[in-house]
């Protein structure tokens, strides 16, 4: 772990214990970030992305939900062992996270100016003034015209792509050092999603913000991020930086997913898809998570998980393929 | 939203997570209500004026032939709260029943055909739902004369609203749904579909409102037969026994006491039911 | 919102035509309303000018005009029993149901809101289970029962409370208890699910995300949402209230509007009884059209429509 590692999570595990049993969500996560580096998250829905970053930040539903074991360090405090008041003022100020749904993300009765400066209100001492004036430079940060107008008004008066940049504003306005941004664009529109993206990128070359960005599109990985970590049922299974990973995917999961991706020009009779469902994570076979489904298994995939491989510098994966290799 | 196929395995899924405790409880009632006559230890209107304010069997003075006591005519009371049960569970479906149909029927013509049908049958609903319907119903009771057919009537105008309503928005979504125009296009009549399509589809809500109301509606009517309002006597009505107990609060605790458990109990169980159907038909009504 | 409360106003005047056409023929329902004032023996001179006096003989959309237009100037004409104006003795009336109603309402709202809210905190704990069942009993409670048991504990058996009519703060107890126990009981249901669903949307997520501390995540992002559903229904509730005033009067000897009723009936007085049941049925009316127009600006959503 060096200076420059703003966030290290360590063998992060959360469980939810229901009636049906103990859904083992995130099973044994780690994963490195570096300040002003960006990270994908990728992987399927139900794969444990965003009960990863919710874990990150201690929000984990309750009280099925509960993170189990493991280490988030972040600017060299685990911060598994705070007390609920020190999260809290870590939240917001030096982690932030946006949503999906920016829609839902808004509280529809109060004005857009005041969701913006509450966290600002709660996490620095700025007398009111101060603290509209900064409201105000986070709209214009964002992009968002008339910010003195803007304030004023109700989240439902504004568009989509434009209420997503508000929430951006929220989550910035205590300028984070990390923002966590769960399938940001997913709820936007095509032509929208671009635009906010680079948004994110620009504000993150000024700020040197390090950012983890949760999504199933790898078409955002390869704008976006500079490594990417491929997560399946709980594990995560490939790490990579994102050239390295669109050039040499190694895990039979990460190839299949590539796969998957209809590519322009390539004249196909059918589309590649991969066989099989995800596994119930309250009942996990033994072995490697991705055994049933995966085209190359082999006996002792089915038995014992494989341990960590490396592919080359900064790729590593968990799969016996590469273990036979060696 | 297509009717689902009907198979053992789901049926007894199901029933393994039908509510004990309200189902047993309606059963005894519904027992009571339907068969009481044969099983009572008394005549409900045998007078034995010997025996009047005579306590429960377990007080001193009691007797285990009248085991809840007896009242101030000397009438049991065991025997009493049975028998009310026949007439509370008569009046209760009956209306349910009727002012559902009309409900129903009403919510169909409503929702589906729109329009000025739409419009003057929902002032309509509205107009009735804004009555205060106690206020109504002793004001109808007095003047058409206490009696368990008017008890029925005057039910079932204050009730058919309150489905209307609620069914009528239920049918504006199921319209929305394709197989539904699909079946505009296979030229099917406007009766065909409301019956056939549309109607099976509103049938869970139908069933939860039923059971909720059905509480109600013993409410209802124990309320006018607390005032005097309800069916005459000499049936036994737990309302009216109310009222008698009322008279006697001071020497004749258990008078007051059985008629309103027994209320309380068919209330509650209606409820629980209706609840547990909630979550089981309509997702939406989970948190509840 | 001017063309939202513009509807309303409208479909309020609808309702109250309807309501008074509808109160109307109840009195004229069983057939023949002599048969309800005079003794059955009445001589045939004092039936015709009773049939007069009345305006009986008129036909029916007459006779409607005219008890609309006397009525919308305040004359409902004269109680049979008491030979007075009829809306005289409603006024007298009337502030002591209100009184009740309000103090139910008041407690109700105040037991109500803050079980619900805490069950919905807790939820799944002992207190979440208790403030369940305690809803659950007491939406299955006749509320006239409940009134006589109340009665029997605490009036005849430990002497703490007097058992009927008006006078001082110990007379209200029992009574706006009893009214507002079933009352209670649903705002507490409401409450517990309208806050349940709001804790779990994502602007509550976004709350906490922010570090808003818990407390205020609940007393200000959660509590200000989960009353839109729960005002508007309530109000709405309210209605029930004034039916129950009709019974809890009846047993606590109330002299309210509900007792007044009551006893109207039982003495034939049906001038009484229709100006009692018009009144009412029309403040439930617009006691419906003024909450909406509140609610319309509570919610900004329909404020900016």
């Amino acid at each position: 772990m060096t200076d420059e590692t703003l966030l290290e999570v360590k063998d992060l595990k959360t469980y939810f214990f229901t009636r049906r049993g103990t859904v083992k969500a995130v099973d044994g996560v780690s994963f490195q970030l570096k300040k002003g580096e960006t990270l994908g998250l990728v992987g399927e829905s139900g794969c444990g992305k965003s009960v990863t970053c919710f874990s990150v930040i201690r929000l984990v539903d309750k009280p099925a939900g509960r993170t189990v074991g493991g280490q988030v360090i972040f600017n060299g405090e685990d911060l598994l062992t705070k007390s609920e008041k020190e999260i809290q003022q870590i939240r917001g100020k030096h982690i932030s996270m946006i949503l999906q749904d920016p829609m839902m993300s808004l509280n529809p009765l109060f004005t857009v100016g005041n969701q913006v400066a509450e966290p600002v209100k709660i996490h620095q001492k700025l007398d009111k003034r101060m603290v509209w004036e900064k409201v105000k430079e986070m709209l214009s940060l964002v992009n968002i015209p008339s910010p003195e107008v803007r304030m004023k008004e109700y989240p439902h008066q504004m568009s989509g792509g434009m209420r997503q940049r508000i929430v951006g504003a929220m989550a910035l306005s205590c300028q984070p050092q990390l923002l966590i941004a769960d399938e940001p664009t997913t709820a936007l529109d095509v032509t929208i999603q671009a635009q906010f993206l680079r948004l994110l990128k620009d504000i993150q070359q000024q700020s040197n913000l390090s950012m983890i960005v949760v999504t199933h599109d790898f078409g955002i990985v390869a704008r976006v991020c500079d490594r990417v970590a491929v997560m399946y049922a709980g594990k995560i299974v490939e790490t990579a930086e994102t050239r390295d990973l669109f050039n040499n995917p190694t895990h039979p999961y990460t190839i299949a997913l590539m796969n998957s991706l209809p590519k322009m020009g390539a004249k196909v009779d059918r589309l590649y898809t991969i066989e099989g469902q995800p596994p119930e994570l309250q009942n996990l076979p033994p072995g490697c998570n991705f055994a049933p489904r995966c085209p190359e298994a082999m006996e002792i995939c089915r038995q014992e998980y494989p341990p960590q491989s490396m592919v080359t510098e900064e790729h590593y994966m968990n799969c016996w393929l590469a273990k036979g290799k060696e | 939203m297509m009717s689902e196929r009907i198979d053992l395995r789901r049926i007894t899924s199901v029933l393994r997570t039908v509510p004990i405790f309200p189902t047993v409880v309606l059963a005894i009632f519904l027992v009571c209500g339907v068969f009481g006559g044969f099983f009572v230890p008394h005549d409900p209107n045998d007078m034995e004026l010997n025996n009047s304010l005579m306590p429960p069997f377990w007080e001193e003075g009691g007797s285990t032939s009248y085991l809840l006591g007896t009242d101030q005519l000397g009438r049991d009371m065991l025997s009493r709260v049975i028998g009310g049960a026949g007439i509370s569970l008569q009046v209760g479906f009956v209306v349910v029943f009727i002012s559902g149909t009309i409900g129903s029927i009403f919510a169909l013509l409503s929702g589906y055909l729109g329009g000025w049908v739409d419009v003057i049958i929902m002032r309509m609903a509205d107009t009735f739902l804004a009555l205060p319907y106690m206020l109504i119903a002793i004001a109808m009771a007095a003047i058409l004369g206490p009696s368990r057919n008017n008890i029925i009537l005057i039910l079932v105008i204050m009730g058919w609203a309150g489905y209307a309503r609620v069914l009528r928005s239920e049918v504006l979504r199921i319209k929305e749904v394709n197989f539904i125009q699909l079946a505009i296009v296979a030229g099917c009549s406007n009766v065909r579909i409301m019956l056939r399509h549309i109607f099976p589809n509103i049938v869970n809500t139908l069933t939860i409102m039923a059971t909720l109301q059905f509480g109600s509606v013993i409410i209802a009517e124990s309320s006018l037969s607390f005032l005097g309002l309800g069916v005459p006597p000499p049936h036994p009505a737990w309302g009216s026994m109310l009222a008698d107990g009322r008279n006697h609060m001071t020497n004749a605790w258990w008078m007051s006491v059985w008629p309103g458990v027994a209320i309380l109990l068919v209330v509650l169980s209606c409820n629980l039911l209706g609840d547990w159907l909630r979550v089981r038909l309509d997702p939406k009504f989970r948190q509840l | 919102m001017q063309r939202y409360i513009f509807k309303r106003i409208v479909q309020a005047i609808f309702c109250v035509v309807g309501v008074t056409i509808i109160v109307f023929s109840l009195t004229r329902l069983s057939g023949d309303p002599l048969s309800l004032l005079l003794a059955p023996d009445a001589m045939q001179e004092d039936v015709e000018e009773m049939i007069s006096i009345l305006g009986l003989d008129e036909p029916f959309h007459v006779q409607y005009w005219d008890f609309i237009s006397r009525a919308v100037q305040g004359d409902f004409g004269k109680s049979l029993r008491w030979k007075r104006p009829c809306i005289d003795i409603f006024l007298e009336k009337f502030p002591n149901t209100l009184q009740l109603a309000v103090l139910s309402m008041a407690w109700a709202l105040l037991v109500g809101i803050s079980v619900g809210i805490l069950s919905a905190v807790k939820v799944g704990t002992w207190f979440d289970n208790f403030g369940k069942i305690f809803a659950l009993l007491g939406q299955a409670t006749p509320v006239f029962w409940l009134g006589i048991m109340l009665m029997m504990v605490f009036a005849v058996n430990f002497r703490w409370l007097p058992t009927s009519g008006m006078g001082g703060i110990e007379n209200l107890i029992m009574p706006s208890v009893t009214l507002g126990w079933v009352f209670t009981a649903s705002i507490t249901r409401l409450t517990r699910s309208a806050m349940l669903d709001v804790l779990d949307s994502e602007y509550i997520k976004m709350a906490r995300i922010k570090g808003v501390p818990e407390r205020f995540v609940i007393i200000k992002h959660a509590f200000k949402n989960a009353m839109i559903p729960v005002v508007t229904v309530a109000s709405l509730q309210f209605i029930t209230l004034l039916n129950g005033t009709v019974i809890t009067e009846t047993v606590f000897n109330w002299p309210g509007v509900g007792r007044l009723v009551v006893d109207s009936i039982f003495a034939r007085d049906y001038p009484m009884v229709q100006t009692v049941v018009l009144i009412a049925s029309c403040l439930f009316v617009f006691t419906n059209l003024a909450v909406d127009i509140l609610y319309a600006y509570i919610d900004p959503r329909i404020r900016y429509k």
